[in-house]
């Protein structure tokens, strides 16, 4: 008979406690799931608004590109632009028709004329966006300028937020799950007190009482990581039209989620998990098995 | 002169070999629970390999403490306690393991693992060894037909009858063939019959070789048996006889 016949026998004989245990276990999976979806989903977003063009220049009627090439000499000596982008009356045109073609109506007022030719300008870091902005602005040539420091900044703010809320409320989680397993595991130790002693006056060692213990705890937190996982992903695939249709062009980054990262995520709760399965029942291992 | 040295010779060679022949050896040795319980008091003993001996007493004598002692469940309070020429209060906790699995312990409540079969009881002495799947099936077999309770090997100690239950649990206590047998109180709530065909068990097995020592109240058993027989009260040895009968 082998440590794991063991375990799945300390598991029968104790269902209430084994469902006690997945269920917490389960909750702190599926939450911790649900904050590492947000956090990567939240800093995928921010990462594509930090490499869309950051400021866009917008220039008057009659510009030349030997003006537009004189600004971006100008810039570029600054050391913090990582790409231009020039758009041309023609480009802006052609980028209009393309995000407005399911709407005749609107094409048919807009031509070329009246768009402004623009250029896109890259920051290596969104905190050089501002200065790089107010040394456009002062160029005769350029109407208006535009950067979604707003958009930035707060999703920047959000994606903190969402980590130290998540990370707090997952460590919490943790902490408290192996609470449990050792409460658990503990109480397992305490109502096979006799049948531990006979074990022992048998010849059995340590490790070979302590096993079945351990991967237990181990047992709980793998298969409450992997319940979490799975209903989390339910739950995003539940709510996906929703999302895509709000977010618009940001959720076509995020949407469909590659089966790489989903394994992704689910061998980190695995790793967290049995980390978790571990620690707690060695803990009560340590405290309740006098061996 | 010489005649001198030939009889110290033959006096060196006989404590020699009287101490390899000893299996375990009390040397003083006293315990003690709290400050005002004495268990033992002082206690001497030599028993020899492959000797059958009978633990007498009143209850609360000292004779399961004895034999708790023997299995190191206890450490003695004072004194040496030697198991084949070997301190057992010294064995280091990795070691301890290794040492019981040279002992087998019979209980008068059996100490069967309810949730387990009579088969999956037996064979557990062999699981704590690490003995293949294969040989704990043949050895198992072997052994449950030994004792006749082959045809229970599928049933749960509880569906057991009190001689089943002791015949399992000897088998337990045999499989791994220890050097010594413990056996404390195993007749005890067993009726006439049924705990003479255990004391036959654990004759036949100390015939094989193994140490017995069995604590009792039957007092038929061990008038029968004639065997040596140490009576014990209120943690001393009163009588230390080769041939004798039940009285403390």
């Amino acid at each position: 008979m082998n440590f794991l016949n063991l375990t799945k026998r300390n598991i029968r004989r104790t269902p209430y406690q084994a469902l006690a245990a997945l269920m917490v276990m389960f909750l702190t999976f599926l939450v911790l799931s649900s904050f590492l979806l947000l956090a990567t989903g939240s800093q995928q977003i921010l990462n594509y608004y930090e490499s869309k063009p950051q400021a866009i220049a917008f220039f008057k009627d009659g510009t030349t590109m030997n003006d537009v090439k004189a600004i971006q000499t100008s810039l570029e000596k600054t050391g913090k632009i990582s790409k231009f982008k020039y758009v041309s009356k023609d480009d802006a045109l052609q980028i209009y028709r393309d995000r407005n073609k399911a709407n005749p109506m609107l094409l048919e007022l807009v031509t070329a004329n009246i768009l402004p030719a623009s250029l896109e300008i890259s920051t290596y870091t969104p905190e050089d966006l501002k200065p790089i902005a107010d040394i456009v602005k002062k160029e005769p040539v350029v109407e208006e300028v535009v950067f979604p420091e707003d958009v930035v900044a707060s999703l920047s703010s959000a994606t903190r937020l969402i980590r130290v809320v998540g990370g707090g409320v997952v460590l919490f989680l943790i902490s408290f799950s192996i609470l449990i397993t050792i409460m658990i595991i503990g109480f397992k130790i305490r109502i096979k007190r006799d049948e531990i002693e006979t074990m022992k006056l048998l010849g059995a060692s340590n490790w070979f009482i302590r096993m079945p213990f351990i991967f237990e705890g181990i047992f709980y937190a793998a298969m409450g990581a992997f319940l979490g996982w799975l209903s989390s992903f339910l739950i995003l695939w539940y709510f996906e039209p929703l999302l895509l249709n709000n977010l618009g062009e940001v959720a076509a980054i995020i949407f469909p989620i590659p089966i790489i990262t989903m394994l992704l995520f689910l061998l980190s709760n695995l790793f967290v998990a049995a980390l978790i399965g571990a620690i707690g029942s060695f803990i009560a291992v340590r405290r309740y098995l006098h061996i | 002169m010489a005649d001198g040295c030939w009889k110290s010779r033959v006096a060196i060679i006989l404590s020699n070999s009287y101490s390899l022949n000893n299996m375990v050896s009390f040397q003083n040795v006293s315990k003690k629970f709290t400050t005002n319980i004495t268990a033992l008091e002082d206690i001497n003993l030599e028993i020899k390999k492959g000797e059958f001996v009978f633990l007498v007493g009143p209850s609360g004598a000292g004779k399961s403490t004895l034999l708790r002692l023997v299995a190191r469940e206890y450490l003695p309070t004072s004194g040496k306690i030697l198991v084949d020429d070997k301190d057992i209060s010294k064995l280091k906790s990795n070691e301890l393991p290794f040492y019981r699995r040279k002992i087998g312990f019979v209980f008068q409540d059996f100490k069967l693992l309810d949730d387990r079969t009579v088969l999956e009881n037996v064979a557990l002495p062999l699981h704590v060894r690490g003995v293949s799947d294969a040989e704990i099936a043949k050895e198992v077999e072997r052994t449950l037909k030994l004792f006749d309770i082959w045809n229970r090997r599928y049933l749960f100690p509880k569906q057991l009858s009190g001689g089943e239950a002791q015949r399992t649990a000897i088998a337990r206590a045999i499989i791994g063939k220890p050097e010594i047998l413990l056996a404390d109180e195993p007749t005890g709530d067993l009726d006439p019959e049924t705990a003479w065909s255990v004391l036959q068990l654990l004759v036949e097995i100390n015939s094989w070789g193994t140490t017995v020592l069995m604590a009792t109240h039957n007092k038929e058993i061990v008038d029968l048996q004639k065997r040596r027989v140490v009576s014990l009260k209120a943690g001393k040895i009163t009588k230390d006889i080769k041939e004798g009968g039940y009285s403390h």
